[in-house]
């Protein structure tokens, strides 16, 4: 890519973006469209800088969630990939309840675990619950990639006499780095969905994060700040996203197909 | 001659029951260069495997008078490792040996050498041609100073142009080492060209159709490829290797 079409590749959005805006406050004004329907640009700006200090605590509670469960899934998630990886009976036993889990819906599992960790430790139960969804992308990723590993470079390692733990650390983790990468993107966005509907389903007063923050001024009608909250929360999903592309970019950029950019 | 490695009745079935291979009875002589010639899927890449240990036979016996060598192993594809660099790749057999790090780094960087490779080292495979990926494999290969070489169909990706060159990097590198090869292939010229010895397979399963020795000159270069010698030499293995299909079929 060239650097004047990647600049155009990040200004036709822009462009687009700030057109929808300028239409929005607008239309706002010209049809004077009241505030607890649909607040203007400008309103939901205002309520951004209003309750700054407020939402930025509540962007940090569940930032802090967030990451603290995607982390746990991608340690967790890892270490069962390669117990599967070593012992095909303990995939046979455990995969389908690694499904269950993730094909049942969160919403549906979060009274059940909030009532067991309990109200006074919520940010524990949000955790469980935000992992039990960030979990299997990574799972199933990673064991697919250890899977992958090519055939002839395991005989290889074999005719030199290699260890289990040679072929697992130094071929099966290697090959299975790019589906890891990927499978990353998917569970980061996962964890704050996880989050979110958690906090969601522990509701009144309990939770104090982005989503306790949109229930709140959706009960008062404040509907600016509830597309404040809302703004910090896609903002959020955004950055960790780019972060983990970048991540894979960097980690592969030398070596895999997929960051490779051809010049002829 | 002695031989390193003999087969006895080696036989090889796919789990439907259906045999692939042999019965084979062979023997791998003392510094030959054996060549396993036949159509695909006649065993020959099985027969290799089974002597370098990767499958077991399902009947007869592989028995190594002397014990058993070092093995390098060549594949048909380059069978590098995409995220390590040239020099890490070909270190790869000594570092699961354990051998220090500085001592395996030099050993990489003259074997490297040794096939035209020595300003490559910190390269990745993808930026190499399929031609120099090979000559990588070959000094991977080379660096655990195996005694016999096995190959499986190395140059069958390569262009011609590249693949005559490597053929006489290969016959300076047997001389030089000592090695005994044995080597799989479809190839009529490159198998005449190479080979000490050329056992044409019979298709499926693959059986010892016709055997050759040859008297080469102990220097084959590209100008003996020209040779009326050559030529007829070539035209006596299709010939034989024509009749041992036709037979089977």
């Amino acid at each position: 890519m060239t650097a004047a079409s990647r600049t155009l590749r990040a200004l036709i959005p822009l462009a687009l973006g700030i057109a929808v805006l300028l239409a929005w406050e607008a239309m706002v004004a010209a049809y004077r469209i009241p505030r607890f329907v649909l607040p203007a640009p400008s309103a939901i700006w205002q309520a951004l800088l209003a309750d700054f200090p407020s939402l930025m605590g509540s962007l940090w509670t569940t930032l802090r969630v967030t990451l603290f469960a995607f982390g746990l899934a991608l340690v967790s998630g890892v270490a069962l990939a390669v117990v599967f990886s070593q012992s095909r009976i303990i995939e046979m036993a455990l995969y389908p309840y690694a499904v269950i889990l993730q094909v049942t819906p969160v919403v549906a599992i979060a009274p059940l675990i909030i009532i067991w960790v309990g109200f006074e430790r919520i940010n524990l139960a949000l955790l469980i619950l935000a992992w039990i969804v960030a979990f299997f992308p990574i799972l199933s990723s990673t064991t697919l990639g250890l899977r992958s590993a090519d055939h002839n470079l395991i005989d290889l390692f074999r005719l030199h006499g290699a260890s289990t733990w040679q072929i697992l650390w130094r071929l099966r983790l290697p090959s299975a780095l790019p589906y890891l990468l990927n499978g990353m993107k998917t569970s980061g966005g996962l964890a704050l969905i996880g989050t979110v509907v958690a906090e969601y389903g522990a509701g009144s007063g309990t939770a104090t994060g982005l989503a306790w923050r949109i229930i709140e001024a959706g009960n008062r009608l404040q509907i600016a700040r509830m597309f404040a909250a809302l703004f910090l929360l896609a903002l959020l999903g955004v950055t960790i996203f780019f972060a983990l592309a970048l991540l894979e970019y960097w980690a592969l950029r030398k070596w895999h197909e997929s960051a490779v950019t051809k010049d002829i | 001659m002695t031989a390193i490695a003999s087969l006895h009745r080696i036989e090889r079935s796919f789990s439907n029951g259906v045999k692939a291979l042999g019965p084979l009875d062979l023997n791998v002589e003392d510094g030959e260069f054996l060549s396993l010639l036949g159509p695909s899927g006649c065993g020959k890449s099985t027969a290799l495997r089974v002597i370098a240990g990767l499958l077991a036979p399902t009947a007869g016996t592989l028995v190594w008078p002397h014990g058993r060598p070092r093995i390098g192993f060549v594949f048909q594809d380059a069978t590098l490792m995409p995220w390590a660099i040239v020099r890490d790749n070909v270190r790869l057999p000594l570092d699961l040996e354990h051998v220090p790090r500085a001592e395996a780094n030099s050993r990489a960087e003259a074997a490297l050498a040794r096939v035209g490779l020595a300003g490559f080292s910190s390269a990745y495979p993808r930026a190499l041609s399929g031609g120099m990926r090979m000559r990588v494999s070959i000094a991977r290969a080379l660096v655990a100073r195996p005694k016999l070489l096995l190959m499986d169909e190395p140059f069958a990706a390569v262009d011609e142009i590249s693949r005559d060159a490597l053929n006489e990097q290969l016959l300076k590198l047997w001389r030089e080492d000592g090695l005994t090869i044995v080597f799989v292939t479809h190839s009529v010229h490159e198998s005449t060209f190479l080979s000490t010895r050329i056992v044409a397979l019979s298709p499926r399963p693959g059986r010892i159709a016709s055997e050759f020795r040859f008297t080469a000159p102990a220097e084959r270069t590209s100008d003996w490829r020209m040779t009326p010698d050559f030529a007829a030499a070539a035209r006596q293995v299709s010939i034989a290797l024509r009749s041992a299909i036709a037979n089977a079929a």
